[in-house]
């Protein structure tokens, strides 16, 4: 607890490694590919007709 | 700082909606740029996108048969967030920039805040948590879940979506029905109101400014207040859109990192952090 009390500033940099974690977590489990799948069809819901 | 933030908001939307082709066509990008998630509310269906939305993509992850944990997108917030923070909103955002073009309108007496501020401000967490989260995951359109905040509410989708598409691709306007009438209502409510109040929208109900404002304490981008400085003029507070006190500023999740208190702080003592 220390820790984070006396390096604030600091914080942001645990935010970015949790980031690169959660992203190779991701990565691994195929949910860029379900990113992507949806992201390059026309969203029917998105455009108020599905 | 007024022009500069202008500047980068017009180039940033350039960029990330410069997908020509598909406007002229009425056809979207489809190469392998939309892996990737943008920080900003960016609809991945507007004909010129070349980046999937965060909040598109935590919904399409949530929509997937079965639970599982959104680890990617949860890893661009996380990113996003510990860096630019609320900064994406102020500087970067499409969206914003068209509330904050609106809102430049010489009409109707300008408000920073809707009445009843302090309740509705909680809003962008509601629309997180029961449209963006359980709507994805329990809403159900046939047999399929629903991306449930993009079909009823995103205003952006409608905006960057849905009428360049429309205007351009008449098989899909032939097909409009209630539901794109519903979304146009909702989206022309919050133009006209960001013509009186400033960014209704990100106040009161953008759930990635929910999100992003949760990493505000931390990220790297920061305004400092030296309060050792400070002369309590107050003139921070009048420049804040967002109507923050110099106490506030630094630490609250609404402060979407314009830079106006710096620009307005006679003695300098509110600035980015060095």
């Amino acid at each position: 607890m220390n820790f984070w009390k006396n390096n604030k500033g600091c914080r942001w940099l645990a935010g970015v490694l949790a980031g690169i974690l959660f992203l190779g977590i991701g990565a691994v489990q195929g949910q860029f590919d379900i990113i992507w799948r949806k992201a390059v069809m026309i969203c029917l819901e998105c455009i108020g007709i599905g | 700082m007024k022009k500069l933030r202008l500047a980068i908001q017009i180039i940033y939307t350039i960029l990330t909606n410069g997908y020509l082709y598909g406007f002229l066509n009425g056809k979207i990008y489809q190469g392998n740029l939309k892996y990737i998630c943008v920080p900003g509310l960016n609809c991945y269906s507007c004909p010129g996108a070349v980046g999937s939305c965060p909040i598109g993509a935590l919904q399409a992850v949530l929509n997937e048969q079965g639970f599982r944990v959104p680890f990617a997108v949860i890893g661009f917030f996380f990113l996003f967030g510990s860096l630019p923070g609320r900064f994406v909103c102020g500087w970067l955002c499409p969206f914003g920039l068209v509330q904050d073009l609106l809102h430049k309108i010489p009409v109707f007496r300008k408000r920073k805040r809707l009445p009843f501020h302090h309740i509705l401000k909680y809003g962008k967490y509601v629309v997180l948590a029961l449209l963006v989260c359980a709507g994805s995951m329990f809403l159900f359109g046939g047999f399929a879940k629903v991306p449930a905040f993009c079909k009823y509410l995103c205003p952006s989708g409608t905006l960057f979506g849905a009428l360049p598409l429309l205007g351009a691709n008449g098989q899909l306007r032939s097909q409009a029905g209630l539901l794109f009438f519903w979304k146009l209502g909702i989206l022309l409510v919050i133009l006209v109101l960001s013509v009186k109040v400033y960014r209704p929208f990100c106040q009161y109900l953008c759930p990635l400014g929910a999100v992003y404002g949760w990493f505000n304490r931390f990220s790297l981008v920061q305004i400092h207040w030296e309060k050792e400085r400070c002369s309590s003029c107050m003139a921070c507070k009048k420049a804040c859109p967002m109507d923050l006190s110099p106490e506030e500023i630094s630490v609250s999740p609404e402060c979407i990192r314009c830079g106006q208190c710096a620009a307005a702080c006679p003695e300098k003592c509110l600035h980015f952090k060095k």
